[in-house]
Parts: C-alpha cells; structure tokens; sequence
C-alpha cells in the first residue's frame, strides 16, 4: 500500500513539474467540444440536443490521447524494468499509474466539462447527472486504456494503433454515459444507467489490471 | 492433456493436415450446393417477407461464424499464452482475417436484408453494433500483430488484446434478449426448441455445415503456408548465417 501511494506520488509529481500535459488534454477536450457548435451551426435546439454526446466523445478521444505516454516515458528510460524487478506485483504498478493518469487527465476534464455543457447550451438539469457519469465512467475509460497502452509499447505507430485497439471497448461506457445525461435532461429514469457505468468500473477495476500487468510483462521480456 | 501434445508438434500437424484438408474442401464443395440449391428452390418464400428471406440462408451462418471465429481465436490465444504452443499462435493469427471476413459479410447481408424489410441500411441497435464492434475488433487484432518486428512480441501482445476482446461474444449473442431491438431474437437455438420450420431449418442448418467446412479448409490452407513460410525465413537465415 505504501509503494502504491509512493508511485502515485512519484507520477503526480512527475506530471505536475513537467506541468503541459494534464493542460494539454483539457485544451484539445475543450477545443474538439468548441468545434461543434461552428461546426453544426449554434443554433441553441441543436446543440442542446446533441450536448451530452459531443461532449462525451470529446471525453473518450482526450482521454485516449493522454494514453500513449502512460507507459511509454517509464518503458523507453528503463524505469519500467525497475518497477517490474521490484517486490511491487506488476498489477499494482498498473493499478498506480492508472490512478495518477485518472487524477492527471480524468479529474481535469470532469471540472472541465460543467463549463463546456454550458457552452453547449445544454439544459441545467443534465449537469450533475453528467459530473456523476463523467466520474463512474473516465476511471474505466483510463482502466480499459491501459491494456493498450502496455499491448503498445514497443510497436511502430503507435498512437494510431492505440486508438484502435481502445476504442471499440470504450463504446459501452459511450452509449450508457450519454444515455444517463440525455435520461436526466428528459425526464426519464437514469439510474439504471449509472448503475451499469458502475459495473463497468468496478468490472474493469477487478480485470484489467491483470490484462494490463501481462501486456507490461510481455513487452519487457 | 498428453494427445493435445502430440498433436503441437509442427511436423505431425502438418501430416494430419494434408489428410484432413481434401476432405473439408469436399465436405465445403457438396454441402454449399446442396445448401444453395435447398435454400434457392426447395425452401418456401416467407409468408409475410417473400423471396428476400432467403438472404437468411447467408446471414445466419456468416454470422455464427463471426462469433465462432472469435471464440476460436480467443480461445487459441489463451492457449497460446497458457501453454505456449507454437501451433496455437498460428492458429489464432490464421483465424483472424476469416473471423473478420465473416463478420463483414453479416453486416454486409443483414444490410441488404434490412433494406426491403425494415425500410433502412442500418439501425444503431444493440446487436448491430455489437456486430460492428466486433469488426473493429478483429481488425485492431491485425493491425496488432503487423505491428511489431518481432513476431513472438506480436503474438503476446495479441493474444492478450484478444482475450481482452472476448466479453463482446456474449454482448452479442445475449443482445436481442436484454435489449427490445429491431433484429428479430434467437429463433434456432433456444431452451423451449427451434421455432423455425424444418423446410427452412435444414437449408440453414446444411448452409451452417458449408460454412464451417470451409473455415475448416481456409484455416488449414493458411496454417499450412504459414508453417511452410517460417521453414523458409528459417533456412534463408541459415544460408545467410553460411550455415
């Protein structure tokens, strides 16, 4: 527990003095949102019709983004080797640099996204359920995307390889988030949504870190 | 456990292979045109969708074998990861492009099908697009394993991804039965029996035989050539090595 909470620190603190990244994905979630209503035209029915969606994908795609230096930076300066000949079990060290890529990536766009609803036009009533969805669903989204990100490491192009082998996993969490919010916004039953996004979460949480542990091993081998 | 083994050994599979391979291509060749021919003519015209039904004689199979493909792949790619066969890793690479094949030519079929029927290409139900991912699947799973010089990394690597991919199959299959959508839900294999009429049953059935036949003989075909291939790099890589 106590080298979980030291490599979370150690990758917090990492992500905080080189300082850009964590920044970076907040940017382009907020420019890929803006391009919409330029896009489609701001006509207020459109773009609140289509808020929660937009927003969404905007989400998984900066998120996605964000993957590629999760392992990449600790494999390629031979720390990675270190973390695996330590007494840590490899799933740990998953589970630890998930929780600093959630905090780096996942918490930013979170308290983004209230802002970007906002300019979407979206209707008032959608915005905790989208705060609470974005919550239950962006550490699944980092969860599944550490899988790819270890099954990566190593090959060539990576970045576009990443997208898609993510992706297609990350569709599920796409259509009940969305569905929650649109749900809320209408008036209709939400909970059943967010349950599932928790089952997703809590299913990922229990998977992946083995899945992700044995693409690290593999590409240390 | 001791059998599977014996059967790992390249040389001894590819001697098995050569005598298995004639007969799946035989069993692929008779069983499709009986299939077609029952299909086409023997089969009745549906009451309510006319001749158009008869696309069910393509779809239905190419569909199971979308699924089965990956189950196969998947189930491969653990074996390949558990126990390390060289034949299993080439097995999974192999059923790859096939899966993908037959999962594309259910998407395709089911679109040409939904046209006349539901008055559209395509829907964004729960089992389409579990099917579409499914496709992205298959095809992230190649673009994997052509993405790594080494080929031994590339199998790990995407055995893993495949494994990981297998929670889709039962989305997939279970789809029509937890989501109200517009594709019709199972209607041959189910706990209370078929309730499909045998004179449709049987063409669908003999189509399914056909289609697994074949995967049978493009899958040993391309092993095959696969095994021959690695032979040759390895004794390039001797000549190169003045062996």
């Amino acid at each position: 527990m106590k080298q979980f909470a030291f490599l979370v620190r150690r990758d917090l603190s990492l992500a905080f003095r080189q300082g850009m990244d964590s920044l970076m994905v907040v940017a382009f979630f907020v420019i890929a949102v803006v391009l919409f209503p330029l896009g489609v035209g701001p006509e207020p029915g459109t773009l609140a019709r289509i808020s929660s969606g937009v927003i969404w994908v905007a989400a998984l795609l900066s998120a996605m983004l964000s993957l590629e230096r999760l392992f990449q930076t600790d494999y390629e300066d031979g720390s990675l080797e270190l973390l695996a000949l330590s007494s840590l079990p490899m799933e740990v060290t998953v589970l630890a640099k998930v929780t600093a890529h959630w905090i780096t990536t996942g918490l930013p766009l979170i308290i983004a996204a209230p802002v970007l609803a906002v300019l979407m036009q979206m209707e008032t009533e959608g915005f905790v359920i989208l705060i609470v969805a974005l919550l239950l669903g962006t550490p699944s989204l980092s969860l599944i995307g550490a899988v790819g990100a270890a099954l990566i490491l190593g090959s060539r192009r990576g970045g576009v390889l990443l997208s898609l082998l993510v992706l297609p996993l990350y569709i599920p969490i796409l259509i009940f988030g969305v569905s929650a919010v649109d749900g809320a916004i209408g008036g209709y039953e939400f909970k059943a949504q967010l349950l599932i996004l928790s089952g997703f979460f809590i299913g990922s949480l229990a998977l992946t870190p083995w899945a992700g542990a044995a693409g690290l091993r593999q590409a240390l081998e | 456990m001791a059998d599977l083994h014996r059967f790992a050994n390249p040389t001894r599979f590819l001697k098995l292979a050569g005598y298995i391979q004639p007969w799946a291509l035989a069993v692929f060749l008779i069983s499709l045109s009986v299939g077609l021919y029952m299909s086409f003519f023997t089969a009745p015209a549906d009451y309510q969708q006319g001749e158009s039904a008869r696309i069910m004689y393509v779809h239905v199979p190419a569909a199971w074998m979308a699924m089965f493909c990956y189950t196969i792949m998947a189930l491969a790619s653990a074996v390949s990861l558990i126990w390390k066969h060289p034949l299993a890793d080439v097995s999974a690479r192999s059923t790859a492009p096939v899966g993908a094949a037959f999962t594309f030519l259910a998407l395709v079929t089911g679109s040409l099908w939904g046209k006349p029927m539901w008055g559209t290409w395509w829907v964004w139900d729960a089992r389409l697009t579990s099917v579409l991912v499914l496709l992205f699947l298959y095809i992230g799973y190649m673009a994997l394993q052509g993405a790594f010089d080494d080929r031994v990394r590339a199998a790990k690597a995407s055995a893993i991804l495949a494994l990981v991919g297998f929670v889709n199959v039962p989305i997939i299959k279970f789809s029509v039965d937890w989501w109200n959508t517009l594709h019709q839900p199972a209607s041959v294999v189910k706990m209370s029996g078929s309730s499909i009429h045998p004179s449709m049953l049987w063409p669908l059935l003999i189509m399914a035989i056909a289609f697994k036949a074949y995967y049978v003989w493009i899958l040993l075909v391309r092993m095959r050539s696969e095994l021959v291939a690695n032979k040759v790099r390895i004794l390039r890589l001797k000549q190169v090595h003045g062996g």
